[in-house]
């Protein structure tokens, strides 16, 4: 039987057109919220269609593509995406955060700072910030329209009411240029920095809800807080137990069934450069060694 | 001397639709006038109309006809044609009225009940409970009643909580249903003098009273009421 | 505080009407209520007073007549010719809306501090501690106990969410508040207990109200001036005490001879 012969990147050149327009205006209302024509893709929704799709449509052959899950490049879904896009448009294929000119991602953001000419797409599940409190599609668009955030306030307040502090790790809502509160997709709030001001475009696709939205380079990306209860960053207590880095987002990693742990850097690429630099934290070898995967 | 109530013509017919539209004429060409510092006492037989028109003045009652004016800040108004905020004025500044019953707000605290009219008209909280205080003293109701509200007291004392409430502010008129009907003789004094009180204060003021011994004491003028019956 | 304005109305409704087909839910309406007077619109289901209540709120467009409002800076204007933005901003500030069920008029999963404090947010304050004590001292005057202040109206009685309904409203100082059968559904006791209240609070803010009631007692409790309605028109309208003493129209005699005695 005959191998299957697919368009570039898999979607047909119509559907293209069709996300890019709605990129084209994401872009040009920076963190409003663009419906699109989201298409069934070979992948089931919560796998992210979304992403993909807009992967898919700003791709050309010259392009050099990273994908990551949770900041890693070789977990199952970073390395399926990866191989479908391999696939369907033979691009060439990295882990490198500098090298790369299209960054797909799930819910992390690399801690290699990103440069002008590169674009990160994020996987969104659910775009909309005010969902949540709001359930009414109707409400939450005038809200966005009109301006009316008071309710993304209630959150907070709700958060300090309850915890002491905004509790809200992940997901942190975010003015964007100051007009709209954009949901930055559930990357920890560890990454909202990254946003304010960066050189890269981010673009944001939500394929069972069917949204796109966009961050252009260099644009103001401000988290929401109070002013007696400020936006803090949070820092860990120990560095990365592999390659001792003290300024990026760590993963917990349970070793054995006695309850032992470490602490490593989320963000693969960024944890294996260190150490090819000499970096060593207090566990210089991974639990286990990864092979090389096509 | 401006007459502070000035009433002409003035006419009270009820009809009575859930009983096949019965008109029912209370009283007709109700004329007299009142002037500051005078008590005019209205007499008559029960259901003469007495009370129609004392609610009639104070725009409790709406009449068929007629004019009832009443000096209000320097001007005369006529009631009888005048707009519920106009009436509600008249009642803020000028006209106070001491019904038959006390129909006080359930709940309310004597003291507070009493307090009201001043505090309604911008006086401070404290200095009318103290006014109030004192004017229950005059009308010998006890200290320990004055935190509880007036609906579990006996007749008599509920009668004194509403002449409380009725001279506490200083309005130029004073309507009075039936002020000593229900008081023992020595509070019946007090009232009296109370009455006196503001006779020379310049009030001017009608009541109604049965009692033919107070009726004296107080009264500067009688007017019968069965002479604006209305014909049958 | 806006500045007291007595002279001039606050609210004005003109040849107010509303159909639905044939259906005339509400017809011919026109008063003017002044600042911090209190008007009943009484009557019986299907007489039109919510829907005219609807009307005056600007939730529903009439189909004939208008509606006036007098903004802070003390022009008059149609509410039709209001923009959507300005007409959700007057809500949420000048005005209030106090629902016959409190849930319509909360977030029910959200804690009584924040219901407060939102309508506050919603304007820009930025500060927790300052949204925080305003909202406590709110819970204060309307008599829920500040320990509560953490918990859903969720797990709050039918007397209390309605006081939450109440603070909810009032913390921006509106000087017109809408109410839809406040006390309707609630026990008598806990009924009494939130008409004193409101008593007072209107009194105290200087609030102008429009209260639609089925119950005369609430109208006589709280209200200056009632318009009786039947059929969507209005038969009889003046002073409380003079619609309720001496009523003139058919109607209005048969409603107050209705009333039960105590």
């Amino acid at each position: 039987m005959n191998a299957p012969a697919y368009n570039f990147a898999y979607l047909d050149e119509q559907t293209k057109r069709m996300i890019r327009r709605a990129i084209l205006k994401a872009i040009a209302i920076p963190g409003y919220q663009v419906p699109f024509a989201s298409r069934e893709m070979p992948m089931p929704y919560g796998w992210g269609t979304g992403g993909v799709q807009v992967t898919a449509a700003i791709l050309g052959p010259s392009d050099v593509l990273k994908v990551i899950d949770q900041g890693s490049d070789d977990t199952t879904n970073a390395i399926s995406i990866r191989k479908f896009f391999a696939k369907t448009a033979g691009v060439e294929t990295t882990t490198s955060t500098a090298d790369a000119t299209v960054i797909q991602t799930r819910h992390r953001i690399p801690e290699a700072p990103l440069h002008a000419g590169q674009v990160l797409v994020y996987q969104v599940p659910i775009p909309e910030p005010l969902r949540f409190l709001e359930p009414r599609e109707t409400e939450t668009r005038r809200m966005h329209a009109l301006g009316e955030y008071g309710l993304m306030h209630v959150k907070l307040y709700e958060d300090i009411a309850r915890f002491g502090h905004i509790a809200t790790s992940y997901a942190y809502p975010v003015k964007v240029n100051a007009r709209y509160v954009m949901d930055p997709s559930p990357t920890p709030k560890f990454d909202n920095p990254k946003m304010d001001n960066c050189p890269a475009l981010q673009l944001f696709g939500a394929g069972r809800e069917k949204r796109i939205y966009a961050i252009p380079p260099y644009t103001q990306v401000v988290s929401l807080d109070f002013e007696d209860h400020p936006f803090t960053r949070y820092r860990f207590d120990a560095p990365c137990a592999l390659c001792a880095a003290d300024d990026s987002y760590l993963d917990e990693i349970v070793t054995d069934d006695q309850g032992s742990r470490m602490f490593v850097c989320s963000d693969t690429d960024y944890c294996e450069g260190r150490q090819a630099q000499g970096h060593r934290g207090t566990e210089s070898v991974a639990p286990h060694k990864e092979g090389a995967h096509g | 001397m401006t007459a502070m109530i000035d009433i002409t013509n003035a006419e009270k017919t009820f009809t009575m639709h859930l009983q096949g539209g019965v008109r029912l004429a209370v009283v007709r060409g109700v004329s007299f006038q009142v002037g500051a510092g005078e008590c005019v006492v209205l007499s008559g037989p029960s259901g003469a109309g007495k009370s129609s028109i004392l609610k009639m003045i104070f725009g409790n009652y709406r009449c068929e006809g007629g004019r009832i004016g009443v000096c209000h800040e320097g001007a005369v108004i006529d009631l009888a044609g005048a707009e519920p905020r106009q009436i509600l004025a008249v009642r803020r500044a000028t006209i106070g009225y001491v019904s038959q019953f006390l129909r006080a707000v359930p709940r309310v605290a004597t003291i507070d009940v009493v307090a009201e009219p001043l505090i309604a008209n911008g006086v401070a909280r404290p200095d009318a409970r103290q006014r109030a205080a004192s004017l229950l003293k005059v009308l010998n109701i006890p200290e320990r009643l004055w935190a509880l509200p007036p609906s579990t007291f006996s007749g008599g004392e509920q009668q004194r909580v509403n002449i409380a409430r009725g001279f506490i502010s200083d309005l130029p008129i004073l309507l009075l249903d039936e002020p000593t009907a229900s008081l023992d003789a020595v509070n019946r004094a007090v009232v009296v003098d109370l009455i006196d009180e503001k006779k020379r204060a310049g009030v001017a003021m009608v009541a109604i009273v049965h009692d033919d011994e107070i009726r004296n004491l107080i009264a500067d003028r009688v007017i019968d009421v069965t002479s604006f019956a209305a014909a049958a | 505080m806006a500045e007291v304005d007595n002279d001039r109305p606050l609210l004005v409704a003109d040849g107010l009407s509303k159909n639905y087909g044939r259906l005339t839910a509400c017809r011919d309406v026109s008063f003017a209520l002044y600042p911090g007077e209190v008007l009943a619109v009484v009557g019986e289901s299907g007489s039109g007073k919510t829907t005219l209540l609807q009307l005056l709120s600007a939730q529903m467009a009439p189909s004939a007549g208008t509606v006036s409002y007098r903004m802070r800076d003390g022009v008059l204007r149609d509410l039709a010719a209001l923009g959507e933005a300005e007409r959700r901003f007057l809500f949420r500030t000048d005005w209030g809306y106090v629902h016959q069920d409190p849930a319509l008029g909360l977030r029910m999963a959200v804690s009584a501090g924040a219901n407060v404090g939102e309508r506050l947010m919603a304007v820009g304050w930025n500060n927790y501690g300052h949204i925080r004590s305003t909202a406590s001292s709110w819970l204060e005057r309307v008599e829920i106990d500040i320990g509560r202040i953490d918990d859903a109206p969720r797990t709050y009685s039918g007397g209390m969410r309605q006081r939450l309904q109440i603070a909810r409203n009032l913390v921006t100082q509106p000087r017109l508040v809408f109410m839809d059968e406040p006390t309707g559904g609630l026990d008598v006791s806990v009924q009494a207990r939130l008409l004193d209240l409101m008593r007072n609070l209107v009194s105290e803010l200087h609030l102008a109200a429009i209260v639609v009631t089925h119950d005369l007692a609430v109208a006589r409790l709280l209200s200056h001036r009632v318009m009786v309605m039947k059929g969507g028109r209005v038969i009889e309208t003046g002073l409380t005490d003079q619609v309720l003493d001496d009523p003139r129209e058919p109607y209005t005699q048969l409603l107050v001879s209705s009333i039960l005695p105590a």
